[in-house]
């Protein structure tokens, strides 16, 4: 008799805490999925990986997965991860949130740390919505869609993420939609395997607010949305893939440069002016 | 435990309060330090930018103080000892992170070298303004540990006894220096490595499946861990249970904050540090804490030498207030003077614990120099009159 296969996503994941919150058709569980494969595909062992999540729906995350996880405050799970992922440069850190999270109340500490390039792979679902609260108006909500906080439409201007992080000096740019999942699992698996700041844009649905407040249809109705209009261009320039309201999805492998890391330069620099006398800091490695 | 030897400068040193806070502060074991420039207080981070890299440590300069006081907790998870280091408009960006230590039972040092507020203020003048916020400014219920040092001397000592009590309570402990005492030179003796007393971090013992981290097994206080035990741990400023899992629930809610704050109120006695002298049957004490300590001790001595009998207590531990000391002052003395850079916030505390039994005066200015001890003498003699 042979065993049956253990499904690698359920390896991941804090059985005894199911089910989870989020709604059905939701797509930040697509990405979860996603990302557990890409783990195991990386080769990393569960002991070397942290996660740290800040607040709202993918926020979440961070206490769904069996591994040392932190779910810290509303935008601060980047700067947790600077302190945590220098002190122990033997484990890979992940940050896992949400747009409103990392762009809006997170943003400064989301261009620092890509600045910086603290080794870290930054995973952002943008599902153009605070949903945790009900639906108010992101920094990435597309012009003219309908938020709880935009009752007649938005008419802010939105972050291009990938041209953000790029510009920032991020060592590698992806972004997908939780319809292209064996995509998104080998963008995931090639961010994990590399050092430095690495950032993965997920564009996800959110049937019970954003969806619904724009009349757009159910999860599948936002899957057909992905299918039909997203278009691969890999190493597209990062300035021509804003999304705009119901637009075509500009989707791909943007940016990949290599740029030492903040461990590298640091070390570099003192060992330049200090020689000898240069302690690195190693944490508890 | 020692001190590390190979990192403490032992030896005789002319140095200010800042720069004996940094020296302390590396011999409590502390390896990495996140901080945003902010005056009174650069001088410490200045100082541990270029020891660090000498002993293994790391100082990080973020980019605001709400990320610094993040950023440190991210080091203690992963198993280290650190601090962040700030003055007023940082310390007010960073309650957000205070509450989050709290609750997260993170061994976290706020070190704090007060000026003058509200807001911008006073930023190169001393105050003591910051009392308050540091036992309130984050929202909810919880405890904290508030020292405040007098000299130089006592900016090395106790930053190391803040770095103890953290490991000790898992609790925010706030280092609550001031302008004066941050830039006043003094000397400075740091002891041999094996003088000074560490309590090192102690990990649990537990195997995984057998470990919740928030269950208190023996003892008073929950055992730490770090990541890559395989503990496979989960923290959250979510109310919790023993798990670290989100609890959504009043009775949850109560039993996790009622610990926060009993685990630091049942143990005052233990915490607190303070200074006595000549209380008994005198006819004012004077209560003080930080540079004001001294401004006391200075006027008592004048006081005495006209004949007044005057006793002082200056206070080292603000957070726990010692209630059942302040109390019995009452029996001890026939009134009571609180003397302190602000328009009363211990000074409230005093009246609180002491029930009225003993009229209590405030001698408080709203900050930018030191009380003057004339106008301190002045005052005691108006209360005796």
């Amino acid at each position: 008799m042979t065993a049956a296969p253990v499904n690698p996503v359920e390896r991941l994941l804090r059985m005894e805490r199911m089910p989870h919150i989020w709604c059905s058709g939701c797509g930040i569980g697509t990405s979860v999925n996603c990302f557990a494969r890409a783990i195991e595909k990386a080769g990393i062992d569960f002991e070397h990986l942290h996660v740290v999540s800040g607040i709202g729906c993918s926020g979440r995350v961070a206490g769904y997965v069996d591994v040392d996880s932190f779910h810290t405050t509303h935008g601060r799970a980047i700067p947790f991860a600077t302190g945590l992922a220098l002190s122990r440069p033997t484990s890979k850190v992940v940050v896992y949130s949400g747009d409103g999270d990392l762009s809006a109340i997170g943003g400064n500490h989301l261009i620092h740390a890509a600045r910086r390039n603290i080794d870290m792979t930054v995973i952002c679902v943008n599902n153009f919505t605070y949903g945790m609260t009900g639906g108010q108006v992101t920094p990435t909500t597309p012009q003219t869609a309908r938020a709880s906080t935009t009752p007649y439409g938005n008419f802010e201007d939105t972050f291009n993420l990938p041209n953000l992080m790029d510009a920032c000096g991020a060592r590698f740019v992806a972004r997908w939609t939780a319809y292209h999942v064996r995509q998104l699992t080998r963008s995931m698996t090639r961010a994990l395997k590399m050092n430095g700041f690495t950032f993965i844009e997920v564009i996800a649905p959110c049937p019970t607010l954003y969806s619904r407040r724009n009349k757009l249809g159910d999860g599948v109705a936002m899957m057909q949305y992905y299918k039909e209009r997203s278009r691969i261009a890999n190493g597209a320039p990062t300035c021509d893939v804003e999304i705009g309201y119901q637009s075509e999805i500009v989707v791909g492998e943007f940016v990949e440069r290599e740029r030492p890391s903040f461990t590298e330069n640091y070390e570099r620099r003192m060992r330049a002016v200090l020689g000898d006398a240069f302690v690195p800091y190693e944490g508890t490695r | 435990m020692a001190a590390d030897p190979s990192v403490v400068a032992t030896g005789m040193h002319f140095i200010d309060g800042n720069e004996a806070c940094a020296e302390g502060a590396i011999a409590a074991g502390c390896r990495f330090v996140a901080g945003y420039p902010i005056t009174p207080s650069t001088e410490v981070v200045e100082h541990l930018a270029r020891r660090f890299p000498r002993i293994g440590g790391m100082f990080i300069q973020m980019e605001d103080e709400i990320a610094s006081s993040i950023c440190f907790q991210g080091a203690v998870w992963a198993g280290v000892k650190a601090m962040t280091v700030t003055s007023g408009p940082g310390l007010s960006l960073m309650m957000e992170h205070v509450g989050l230590a709290a609750m997260t039972e993170c061994p976290a040092v706020f070190v704090d070298v007060q000026r003058a507020g509200p807001s911008t203020g006073l930023p190169t003048l001393p105050a003591q303004q910051d009392i308050m916020q540091v036992r309130w400014g984050s929202h909810g219920d919880y405890g904290v540990i508030a020292l405040a040092p007098q000299s130089p001397q006592e900016c090395f000592d106790h930053i190391v006894t803040c770095f103890n009590l953290a490991e000790r309570f898992r609790c925010p402990v706030f280092f609550m220096m001031d302008e004066t005492v941050g830039h006043m030179l003094g000397k400075v003796r740091i002891p041999a490595a094996r003088e000074i007393e560490v309590v090192e971090r102690e990990f649990t013992g537990r195997p995984p499946g057998e470990y919740q981290p928030y269950r208190i097994y023996e003892g008073d206080q929950p055992e730490m861990v770090r990541v890559g035990m395989g503990h496979r741990i989960h923290t959250t400023g979510l109310t919790h249970d023993e798990r670290g899992y989100p609890a959504m629930n009043a009775e949850a809610q109560d039993g996790l904050i009622r610990r926060l704050k009993s685990k630091i109120q049942d143990h005052v006695e233990e915490i607190c540090i303070c200074d006595e002298e000549q209380i008994d049957g005198s006819d004012v004490t004077v209560i003080s804490y930080g540079i004001t300590g001294r401004v006391a001790a200075y006027t008592a001595e004048l006081a005495r030498a006209e004949g007044l009998k005057v006793g002082l207590l200056r206070l080292v531990t603000l957070w726990p207030f010692h209630e059942r000391l302040i109390a019995g002052l009452a029996q001890r003395t026939r009134a009571i003077v609180v003397a302190e850079m602000n328009l009363g916030q211990i000074f409230h505390e005093v009246e609180r614990a002491t029930r009225r039994r003993v009229p209590v005066h405030l001698v408080g200015h709203a900050g930018g120099a030191i009380i003057e001890p004339e106008a301190l003498l002045q005052r005691i003699k108006e209360v005796l009159r």
